[in-house]
């Protein structure tokens, strides 16, 4: 392995001139065979220089807690990776869309965003594209979006039905592309972090995490130990207020409304949490380069500490009676499965395949900031059905609370929680794996010989699963189609960019 | 049912008095409505140079802060040296008219109800039809919370609807993309008149971080006309809940 690919560790940044430059074929075979033995294909996207394009990968490897980059010169096609790599599938519709490099051999090359195109009046219209359909007698199409009825993100699902049955299920995105990958290149610079901070705006923690850890590792700069903390500590209550959440609206989707009704209030409290740490209930306005913008004094971390014992004694209250409440239970159990093989088929990370019983968590596989020092139990369940996402929500709840108030014992104020940060290096590369709450957040940069971003790639969980619920829809009710969504609960914009 | 029952008890009634009761406690690092005082020093730009999204603009030493650009993360009081630019705990932001978003040191604090002909006809009852056109999902979410029980503002009638057909309104969030172009204006036309539209958040007021993109249209207001402006990024629910009661004619504190 070791020439082909270049090993570094999360959160690190090196020459890009050290990054393997192999001929395409032997790039190819080493990606796949790495796949098949148990790596995880974090990233795969395009870089330019002034001649030549290269494909990249960012491949994470639990087994030995690293991960891996490695590229190749590429031209206008390539015969594609995704027939035998699944998980390719999304980036390589990317790389056509954005890059116009075309992987020969994709089953299913269509847009992923429709990126508008003022110049080409020819290019494909939202929405418009060649969904695959089913013909024969009583067969319907069912075609939801992009405005939902509920209070959500735009997107468009086409389902294939015969009755009630959903044979096949397209997800059509794009509509809240913004251009936040283009507006990022030439940074770091003012609205680098409000970018991050709204790619994807219920996961503020999460990626600005990545991000400083970026810049951070870009300028050599190491963040003091009580901002690592405080990082810790917002990004877990973002966890535990969008789990609150998604439990409240599983409630909801099954008719539920005990549940329901406490979660939607209970999710407000931990958010008022995070707005007493920063005064954003999003966590926004707290995370930047070098550390925290805010430190937690004694008595603030007491009335935290006493806060959070007032959610957890509501939650125990108003979860487990979900769970065990037959009329619930029956609709959640077997709905919308997804077996474990194909979850670690099609590249699905984060809660959705924790639920199926992949042992994936980037606190776990590749610890970061403070999780390298102390990492927070990691929940597994099995099934991978709604029941299973659900479950494993809650463990992950539970999980959150014990390790916020470990990490609480050692709020200092007087310690220091910010350091400033030197020069971005130039002609480097770097990669940020950071666990938001749906999954595996992956930021890559690159700097040109300025230290400015000329490429900054992201990937946000919902990337990688969009095609996971497209895929439990197989053989389900429509009906169960807000409770199968709201199991997997992903981003649009997050995937939009 | 025992435990369903049980659990109702112990979970208890905790929807706020407000606005009949007083404004509930916000953090006291919430970042509400800029409060500007006396003069700025000669020469002085430090606010101005660090607002990412050119939300400032300095007049004869005076500052003039556009609450419809301001993404409220504090960084441009944070470098005030001269005590002039400060954020209040106020969390009264919305206003019906664009201009009167921007604050300076003479701007009065705005309490009045905000629309007669919502207060007219949609006092009792609003029902909306929500957009995400590019929204992050934050604006999206602090809205919906006001249907949860510690809001409640069905109290007050005001509801969210799954079709324009059943709606008084559009509230929009996100700066609109230009992929939700097409889908914003065929739900806007599906509304019957007479209609009325909120623009909620940074995005759907001016563009928000994405003011200026290509991909993106700088707010609400480029394509449909828009009746209420709620700054934020995003807005407390409270200064959404404000701006709508206050629309509909209802008083608050």
């Amino acid at each position: 392995m070791n020439d082909r690919i270049l090993h570094l560790h999360n959160c690190e940044a090196v020459a890009l001139a050290a990054v393997p430059v192999l001929d395409f074929a032997v790039w190819r075979e080493a990606l796949i065979n790495d796949i098949a033995e148990g790596a995880h294909l974090s990233s795969l996207f395009v870089y330019k220089n002034e001649t030549q394009n290269f494909l990249c990968t960012i491949i994470s490897i639990p087994q030995s807690r690293q991960l891996g980059i490695s590229s190749c010169a590429i031209g206008d096609s390539y015969p594609a990776l995704t027939p035998e790599c699944p998980s390719a599938h999304w980036f390589e519709r990317e790389i056509f869309e954005k890059n116009k490099i075309r992987p020969e051999g994709h089953p299913w090359l269509k847009p992923i965003r429709f990126l508008p195109d003022a110049e080409n009046t020819d290019h494909p219209q939202i929405g418009v594209t060649d969904f695959f359909s089913m013909h024969g007698e009583e067969v319907h199409e069912v075609a939801v979006g992009p405005v939902h009825a509920g209070v959500i993100e735009p997107g468009h699902f086409r389902f294939q039905c015969h009755g009630e049955t959903v044979y096949h299920l397209e997800i059509s995105l794009g509509y809240q592309h913004r251009g936040v990958e283009r507006a990022m290149l030439g940074g770091p610079h003012m609205r680098s972090l409000h970018y991050v901070e709204t790619l994807a705006g219920d996961t503020s923690a999460a990626h600005t995490s990545a991000y400083c850890a970026i810049v951070e590792a870009l300028s050599g700069s190491e963040v003091p130990r009580q901002a690592q903390l405080i990082r810790a500590i917002a990004c877990e209550l973002e966890r535990m207020a969008n789990h609150i959440g998604d439990l409240g609206g599983l409630a909801t989707d099954v008719g539920f409304l005990p549940t329901a009704n406490y979660c939607g209030r209970i999710r407000g409290d931990v958010l008022n949490l995070s707005a007493l740490i920063c005064g954003n209930r999003f966590g926004r306005n707290l995370i930047i380069p070098g550390g925290v913008r805010y430190a937690i004094e004694t008595e603030r971390r007491d009335v935290i500490k006493s806060r959070l014992g007032a959610i957890e004694k509501d939650l125990i209250n108003a979860v487990p009676l979900m769970f065990e409440t037959p009329s619930v239970i029956t609709r959640f159990d077997g709905t919308g499965r997804l077996s474990a093989e194909t979850a670690r088929e099609i590249g699905l990370v984060g809660v959705a395949a924790r639920a199926c019983g992949l042992e994936n968590d980037v606190r776990k596989d590749l610890p970061y900031g403070l999780y390298a020092a102390e990492a927070p139990e990691i929940v597994f369940y099995h099934n991978g059905d709604c029941y299973a996402r659900g479950y494993v929500r809650w463990l992950e709840i539970l999980s959150s609370i014990a390790y916020i108030r470990r990490c609480l014992e050692y709020c200092d104020n007087k310690e220091e929680y910010f350091t400033v940060c030197g020069n971005v290096a130039p002609e480097h590369i770097a990669v940020a794996l950071t666990e938001g709450w749906r999954g595996e957040i992956c930021h890559v940069a690159i700097s040109d010989e300025s230290g400015n971003f000329n490429l900054y790639k992201i990937t946000d969980p919902s990337f990688h699963n969009w095609f996971g619920l497209a895929l439990a829809l197989r053989g389900q009710q429509i009906s169960d189609f807000p409770l199968c969504n709201k199991s997997f609960s992903l981003s649009y914009c997050g995937h939009d960019l | 049912m025992i435990r369903i029952l049980g659990s109702r008890l112990l979970q208890k009634h905790r929807t706020i008095e407000y606005p009949d009761g007083p404004v509930p406690q916000l953090s006291d690092r919430y970042i509400g409505r800029p409060h500007i005082v006396g003069h700025c020093l000669q020469g002085c730009t430090s606010c101005r140079d660090v607002c990412p999204v050119n939300a400032i603009s300095l007049e004869n030493d005076d500052v003039n802060l556009d609450m419809g650009r301001c993404l409220f993360c504090g960084v441009c009081a944070a470098n005030c040296d001269s005590g002039v630019l400060s954020f209040s705990h106020n969390h009264r932001l919305a206003a019906a008219r664009r201009e009167d978003l921007i604050i300076n040191r003479a701007s009065p604090v705005r309490a009045e109800a905000l629309n007669l002909l919502a207060q007219k006809l949609f006092h009792r009852s609003l029902k909306l039809r929500q957009v995400s056109a590019g929204g992050c999902n934050a604006c999206e979410m602090d809205s919906n919370v006001l249907t949860t029980p510690a809001w409640d503002m069905g109290r007050f009638g005001i509801q969210f609807v799954a079709s324009p057909r059943h709606a008084d309104g559009l509230l929009i969030t996100g700066p609109v993309s230009e992929n939700m172009r097409l889908a914003l204006e065929k739900t806007y036309d599906a509304l019957l008149e007479p209609r009325v539209v909120i623009a909620c958040g940074s995005c759907a007021v001016n563009g928000g971080p994405y003011a200026d993109h290509p991909e993106a249209n700088n707010g609400a207001a480029a394509i449909v006309p828009v009746d209420l402006y709620i700054p934020g990024c995003p807005p407390h629910p409270l200064t959404i809940l404000d701006g709508l009661l206050r629309f509909i004619g209802i008083e608050t504190p």
